[in-house]
């Protein structure tokens, strides 16, 4: 029989002024097991715990019952209480008499009559608990970032600088990812390239850094700690160790009608390519879809060509195998498609272009080498329209686009505006908006001065419709501030299309058992307090993988979820939950119904040999549950057929007793 | 009248076992009566000659068998499938419930099966003996020196009348031919019960959970109860007692076995047809296996290796609890 102590918090009036806690404490005394009950002004205060261990040690009690708040506040603080008395915390059970009681009562009597009964069933849970331990397990000191962007970047720096190997995956032939495509950055304007090329280099330098471009993560298993990855090095065909990154083959390549997808389409690479001039790894790749040796067996060029000897028609897909203690998501972002938004005429002109085609049209690596000119005929453009939210702020049931705002959309559209205006002033410049918004250190300020000393045209007001005739685009908007209708013949429109998370983020996330929104943004273990933490385990976000973010912010987050892996990778040992499934090996059917609920992949099956009742042997098929990868969440306590499997603290003859309880 | 005879099953039991395939048999004998046949294992073709019973009475489906009897064996066992069968032995194989390596399965045709209380009812008590002939079965009595003629039609079980599938689903080896998934109609009767009111309904169930013994036969023969410890063998379970100690105690057992059963049980029948007091068990199955084709799609436990069931699935397309909520409510 266990000694209960029950101890009633009044949370000063939170709980007090609609439940009766004398009363509680009263009725709770008489409960089977109960030797002591008393209720106190605020039991998670010093002085609180100290009348609770105080009476651990007067009354010897084997088991507390708070009644106070939600679990998910101070079971932890209790829990330390009852440890640092001697007793095993895990023998310490919450009765959530505030938020599941005073919060929603109003009425004394009711709320003070369910107090109560919420008592009785923490007392009934009890009276069935024992001491659990948790387990260990080592942790591999090793990180793996996915995604070489600037998120990916400065994590796998940072963690590299606290002295952590660190592999990044990128599928791309290069990292930098879409920073390394951006012209400017703002508020600074600085170029981007000039601030994040150092940081690619960095990377290269680093000998903790290893980089897997043109690479994908294709399996993970494991756990915290202890994660098994395949990861699919995509052949290139070109020697990584050998090549030299002259770029002679880039140059020689008959294959000249390849998109360059770095320049977004705009212009054309070859077959062979090196991405741009500040690659890391500065490499060439052959692009398989283009190239006529490896299409046809015949050509050879670049072969010929490379002094270094770099060329490898024959080179295979390769696979690698490596252990990670953690792994951090920076997969990254895509604008949206425009195939949905017709009246924009994207489909129809090349002159109405998306922002990132923007970035690249005044990029000096970019196509134009710099100067803005049309993709269609290359003419100076003289009237520029910018449309913002294009897909972002979308209505639900309009079935296109995105109900949330991208948030970089309005400081870029700003940069675009007024760099447009500050290099070319014969431009006339109008910029569309739902609303701007400019949150953000010196960011207003930023937006101010495009309106103010740029004299960009802000119109308050959505394009309606954008029709291509003869060399113009006609725009016709409305004004909602003057409420006017607006025709302007534009020579270049410019969307800011929403940004979405890339397309590898899903199947990843499957992969990872990591949650993910309806928006396929991954989710944070908390929303405040613990925004780079993966619900899941060992798995950490970083930059706009998460949700939409700017560089200074994908940066800090980037640094915050670094630090969280190096919190993780300092240990030598991680502290398992001990509240896991288990399974009765006697009961076991070995029928894989809880394997296929798991989704965590915890349940594994071993041939046993049993001694039968009968004095024979037989060799049954057992689940077994790894404590380490088993998060508790009970899903195959309920799909096992003859109930062997059982949750640690949580089992179902403690919850049945809670119902019996509550229903006597 | 079964078309593949007593003489074909043992002739390929024998070859088998001397060909050293199989080291012993699966198959049924004589229990008391002509009609209460049994299922035994053979191990050599003496036994088989003496004692291997083929006829209209061979409903014992064999693949729970397997569970027990393949872990005493220590070569191949030879098993006689019906096609009804045949589900429950892949359901149990989607389990890991005995080593596929470990059976030869024979696949063998079946024309219904008949049920001997039908037989009494129409040829009353002292049964001494049964035989077919054609179409007929018939019935000798203690009380006729001339046999009772009845149509082997007239006295399917309800599950042969409601036969599902005359198609195998499993098999090393194919005795006759092989028939289709026949379009039944043994949902009927569940449609019937859904149509009653909450209060008829009750009545209903309490009228024939009421005559329950708790002899556990049902839970005995179902194949789908193979567990190494039934929860109502267990004491820790809580629901252990055999003895109803309440009158809504009794009910409970059926329910929690239904559930248990629920998203594996193929349909075979077995649990109706050991019952020694005629409950129709199997209507509480078949109202799972309809709500569950209905909600999910359709889907027969059984049907193929490995599938994951509805229940042990999830999707994102899965119906949420407010449309079952939604479909009838109390009524529902």
């Amino acid at each position: 029989m266990q000694r209960i102590g029950v101890f009633v918090c009044w949370c000063g009036s939170n709980i007090a002024g609609t439940v009766d806690v004398q009363a509680v404490s009263d009725a709770l005394k008489n409960e089977p097991g109960v030797v002591f009950s008393t209720n106190y002004q605020y039991m998670c205060s010093q002085a609180g715990q100290d009348i609770i261990k105080q009476a651990i040690a007067e009354h010897k009690l084997t088991g507390i019952v708070v009644c106070s708040c939600s679990p998910r506040m101070h079971e932890a603080t209790f829990r330390k209480t009852a440890a640092a008395a001697g007793l095993n915390p895990y023998m310490v059970e919450i009765a959530n008499i505030r938020e599941q009681c005073s919060w929603v009562h109003k009425d004394m009597p009711i709320g003070t009559e369910k107090a109560i009964i919420l008592g009785k069933a923490a007392v009934a849970k009890v009276n069935l608990n024992t001491p659990l331990t948790p387990g260990e397990t080592p942790v591999t000191k090793r990180a793996l970032v996915i995604g070489g962007g600037i998120a990916g970047i400065q994590t796998a720096l940072d963690i590299a600088d606290a002295g952590f190997p660190v592999d990044i995956v990128e599928k791309k032939p290069t990292i930098g990812g879409k920073m390394a495509q951006l012209d400017k950055t703002f508020p600074t304007l600085d170029c981007a390239a000039c601030i994040l090329t150092p940081k690619m280099v960095d990377v290269a330098q680093n000998d903790k850094i290893r980089i897997f471009s043109y690479s994908e993560v294709t399996d993970v298993k494991g756990f915290v700690g202890n994660f098994d990855v395949t990861i699919k090095k995509h052949a290139r065909y070109v020697k990584e160790d050998v090549c030299t990154g002259c770029g002679l083959c880039t140059e020689k390549c008959p294959q000249k009608k390849v998109p360059n997808e770095f320049n977004l389409g705009m212009d054309n690479r070859r077959a062979i390519y090196i991405p741009f001039a500040q690659a890391v790894p500065k490499v060439a790749t052959i692009d398989p879809n283009y190239c006529t040796m490896l299409k046809t067996g015949k050509c050879g060029v670049c072969s010929k060509v490379c002094t270094a000897g770099a060329i490898d028609y024959k080179q295979k897909d390769e696979f690698i195998e490596e252990k990670y203690g953690a792994i951090v998501v920076a997969t990254g972002y895509n604008p949206i498609s425009m195939d949905k938004f017709d009246e924009f005429a994207y489909s129809q002109s090349k002159d109405v272009i998306t922002s990132l085609e923007f970035e690249r049209l005044t990029n000096a690596a970019g196509p134009t080498a710099g100067k803005l000119l049309r993709p269609s005929d290359g003419k100076h453009p003289h009237t520029i329209v910018f449309v913002q939210c294009v897909g972002s702020r979308c209505d639900s049931c309009a079935q296109k686009g995105k109900e949330y705002c991208s948030k970089i959309c309005c400081m870029y559209t700003a940069k675009h505006a007024m760099l447009t205006r500050d290099k070319y002033p014969d431009t006339d410049v109008y910029v569309f908006y739902i609303d701007v918004r400019t949150p953000g250190k010196n960011f207003d300020e930023f937006y101010r001065r495009a309106v103010e000393e740029y004299d960009v045209h802000y119109v308050k007001g959505m394009v309606g419709k954008v029709t291509p005739e003869g060399d113009k685009l006609k725009v016709q908007a409305s004004d909602l501030l003057t409420n006017k209708q607006m025709h302007i013949d534009a020579d270049l429109v410019v969307l800011a299309a929403a940004i979405e998370p890339d397309k590898s983020a899903r199947p990843l996330a499957t992969m990872l058992t990591a949650s993910m929104d309806t928006n396929d943004f991954f989710t944070e273990a908390h929303p405040k307090l613990r925004p780079v933490e993966s619900p899941t385990a060992g798995v950490f976000l970083s930059g706009t993988c998460q949700g939409p973010k700017d560089i200074p912010e994908t940066v800090s987050q980037a640094g915050a979820a670094a630090s969280k892996v190096i919190g993780l990778l300092a240990k030598d040992k991680l502290t398992g939950n001990p509240c896991v499934a288990h399974s009765d090996e006697w009961m076991c059917n070995g029928c894989s119904s809880c394997e296929r609920v798991c989704p965590y992949g915890a349940i594994t099956y071993e041939d046993k040999e049993f001694r039968m009742p009968d004095r024979t042997t037989a060799i049954r098929r057992i689940a077994v549950v790894n404590p380490a990868v088993c998060q508790g969440c009970g899903a195959c306590t309920v799909a096992c057929p003859s109930g062997a499997m059982d949750l640690r603290g949580f089992a179902s003859s403690q919850i049945m007793a809670e119902v019996d309880a509550i229903c006597k | 009248m079964q078309k593949i005879t007593r003489e074909q099953l043992i002739d390929k039991a024998v070859s088998l076992l001397s060909d050293g395939t199989v080291e012993c048999v699966l198959g049924w004998e004589k229990g008391q009566f002509d009609y209460d046949i049994t299922p035994a294992v053979f191990n050599d073709e003496n036994e088989l000659r003496e004692n291997f019973v083929w006829n209209d009475f061979c409903g014992a489906n064999f693949s729970k068998y397997l569970v027990s009897k393949t872990r005493k064996c220590n070569g191949k066992m030879l098993v006689f499938l019906k096609p009804c069968d045949t589900y429950s032995f892949n359901q149990l194989l989607t389990e890991h419930r005995f080593d596929r390596e470990k059976v030869y399965a024979v696949g063998i045709p079946c024309e219904g099966m008949a049920d001997i209380d039908k037989i009494k009812a129409a040829c009353g008590d002292g049964i001494i003996s049964i035989d077919a002939s054609g179409d007929k079965l018939n019935v000798h009595t203690l009380y006729s020196d001339e046999p009772i003629s009845v149509s082997a039609e007239s006295v399917f079980a309800e599950r042969c009348m409601n036969c599902k599938s005359k198609k195998h689903v499993a098999y090393d080896e194919l005795l006759g031919e092989d028939g289709d998934v026949i379009e039944s109609h043994r949902f009927d009767e569940v449609a019937e019960i859904e149509a009653m009111t909450p209060d008829e309904r009750f009545a209903f169930w309490q009228n024939e959970l009421s005559r329950c013994i708790r002899c556990n036969a049902c839970r005995d023969a179902c194949p789908a109860c193979t567990c190494e410890k039934c929860v109502f063998d267990n004491p820790n379970s809580g629901v252990e007692n055999k003895a109803a100690a309440n009158s809504f105690e009794e009910k409970m057992f059926h329910i929690i076995r239904a559930f248990h059963v629920a998203g594996r049980c193929t349909d075979c029948g077995e649990c109706s047809r050991v019952c020694p007091q005629h409950i129709p068990l199997h209507l509480l199955n078949r109202k799972f296996i309809k709500d569950i084709n209905s909600f999910y799609g359709d889907y027969q436990a059984g049907a193929e290796v490995g599938t994951r069931a509805p229940l042990v699935d999830y999707t994102t397309d899965d119906l949420e609890p407010g449309e079952v909520f939604e479909r009838g409510g109390d009524n529902a």
